[in-house]
């Protein structure tokens, strides 16, 4: 992707103003019920509220811990089995199948198993996040070390290169471009393993937070709740392409 | 006299049929073919004869369906130590600047960093690339990231070096200009080359010999030709000599036909 350039930026702003404009002008007119679409301006007052008070801070702590955890352990976790499993023909195809049936099992369904099993603390959600995390991450690394370029790979043979060396020289590097193809996926998702999780049960996080809102039909609180999640999730993003513009410096663009 | 350095015997090498009904597939076919000591062979023939598969097996690769591999008169087990292998294919690390390539293999053997710095700045400057060391491969010309191969692989000083049609990608300019300083940094230290190409003059213009393979299935050697040309040679003015015409139309005589063969193989296929 190119650098945007200050014209893009502005038309990027003028967007934003424009959509907030457009749903302030909806909802004040009564055109959209603001019982059902919220206000943007009482939803812009409930966030400085939360953020200026400082009650939210606990929740937002809670959420983003869990986020941050399922994203890393899911991701090492993929990355690691993505790797072995790539360089081992006979378990991969040993476990193919059943690979490929949790992949396509809607994993949500899991949060009730793992809220029985790990309490309603966070570890219940961080599994919730492994789990859906893992496996974006573990298929793309599957596929990376699979799809290593043959020849690259027996060149690195012939200059002397044993199955350590592969793996750092060869393997990883290679695998790296699909591991960050996941990542950005991977972010939003764990955002969604926490917040679902919390959201079925639990007393603290963001998600709890849009839930208790959604209980006495405060619909701004749950837009800013929503508004709030997605900033920060933007926000990781952003770090997941700073960190990938750095460690994929090879590639032309 | 002292033992060949690459030394091939009645090789056979058959590969199971892609798909079920199929019969397997023999690509070479009772080669034997000798390399000396610091000497220079071509092997030539049409598309699809083999040469790779001969190659593969040369460098420990490929294991060989039948006959058997003598290197410095060792049989070989496992990947040929002593030899440096240059790809028809882009077979650098793209991920790695031009230096961190040539370094790789230096890098494998726990070579001092700050030394095989000094030796990599030194090989990129050998193959006319010095200052380019921090750039990725993507920066750089097809005919420049040939030029890091080849430095890659002389860096570790290997006693004989096979190379499968290395310079087939480039354009004809390029393409001669890395022949020459080839043969430029070949002569300087002799090493025994198995040198890989479809490209007959390029073969005789760069060789001690040539070898021309039939037609596959089942290739083989159908000749041999000593090239008696003086050292040092221009790749380019060579080409105009009437000595040099005389073995050109001598070995085209016996590889037409199994061209035109290989071709209409090529096309059925």
């Amino acid at each position: 992707m190119n650098a945007p350039n200050a014209s893009m930026n502005f038309y990027r702003a003028a967007m934003f103003a424009g959509s907030l404009l457009t749903w302030y002008v909806l909802t004040e007119t009564a055109i959209l019920p603001p019982f059902f679409f919220g206000e943007p301006l009482k939803i812009a007052a409930q966030m400085w509220t939360w953020f200026s008070s400082g009650t939210i801070y606990p929740h937002l702590a809670i959420t983003l811990l869990e986020t941050l955890l399922a994203f890393v352990g899911g991701t090492l976790l993929g990355l690691i089995a993505g790797l072995w499993l790539g360089l081992q023909p006979t378990a991969s195809d040993l476990l193919s199948p059943y690979l490929k049936a949790f992949n396509s099992m809607p994993r949500l369904i899991l949060a009730p198993i793992f809220a029985v099993w790990f309490g309603l603390g966070i570890w219940s959600k961080v599994a919730l996040g492994i789990s859906i995390v893992f496996f974006l991450v573990f298929f793309n690394v599957f596929h990376g070390v699979r799809e290593v370029n043959p020849v690259v790979l027996a060149n690195a043979r012939m200059i002397g290169a044993n199955k350590p060396q592969l793996l750092r020289m060869v393997y990883i590097p290679s695998a790296m471009t699909w591991v960050f193809a996941s990542l950005h996926n991977a972010v939003g998702q764990a955002f969604v393993g926490a917040v679902i999780g919390e959201y079925l049960g639990s007393v603290k996080g963001i998600g709890y937070l849009i839930l208790e809102a959604e209980g006495i039909f405060d619909i701004n609180a749950v837009f800013a709740g929503i508004l709030t999640l997605t900033a920060f999730a933007y926000g990781l993003d952003t770090i997941v392409s700073v960190a990938e513009r750095r460690l994929l410096r090879w590639q032309p663009h | 006299m002292t033992a060949p350095a690459i030394s091939l015997r009645d090789i056979v090498c058959t590969f199971p049929p892609s798909s079920k009904g199929r019969t397997p597939y023999t690509a070479v076919q009772n080669v034997s073919l000798t390399v000396a000591d610091g000497e220079f062979v071509s092997v030539v023939g049409p598309t699809g004869c083999g040469k790779s598969t001969l190659l593969n097996v040369a460098a420990g690769l490929l294991n060989p369906s039948g006959g058997s591999v003598d290197i410095f008169g060792e049989p070989l087990r496992g990947l040929n130590r002593l030899a440096g292998y240059m790809f028809q294919a882009e077979a650098l690390m793209p991920w790695r600047t031009a230096m961190q390539n040539v370094m790789a293999g230096l890098e494998v053997r726990k070579v001092d960093a700050a030394e095989s710095r000094r030796r990599a700045t030194e090989w990129l400057e050998r193959v006319g690339l010095g200052g380019r060391g921090d750039a990725y491969l993507h920066q750089l010309s097809g005919g420049m990231r040939k030029r890091v191969a080849l430095a890659q692989i002389l860096i570790l000083e290997p006693r004989i070096l096979l190379m499968d049609e290395p310079f087939g990608a480039l354009d004809v300019q390029t393409r001669q200009l890395m022949e020459n300083e080839l043969l430029a940094l070949w002569s300087a230290n002799r090493k025994s080359v198995i040198f890989i190409t479809h490209d007959l003059e390029e073969a005789i213009s760069m060789s001690d010999r040539v070898v021309v393979m039939s037609a596959g299935p089942a290739s083989h050697p159908i000749g041999e030709f000593p090239i008696d040309l003086p050292r040092p040679r221009d790749v380019a003015e060579i080409r105009l000599t009437p000595e040099f015409l005389r073995i050109h139309a001598a070995i085209w005589e016996t590889m037409r036909d199994e061209v035109l063969k290989g071709y209409q193989q090529h096309e059925r296929a």
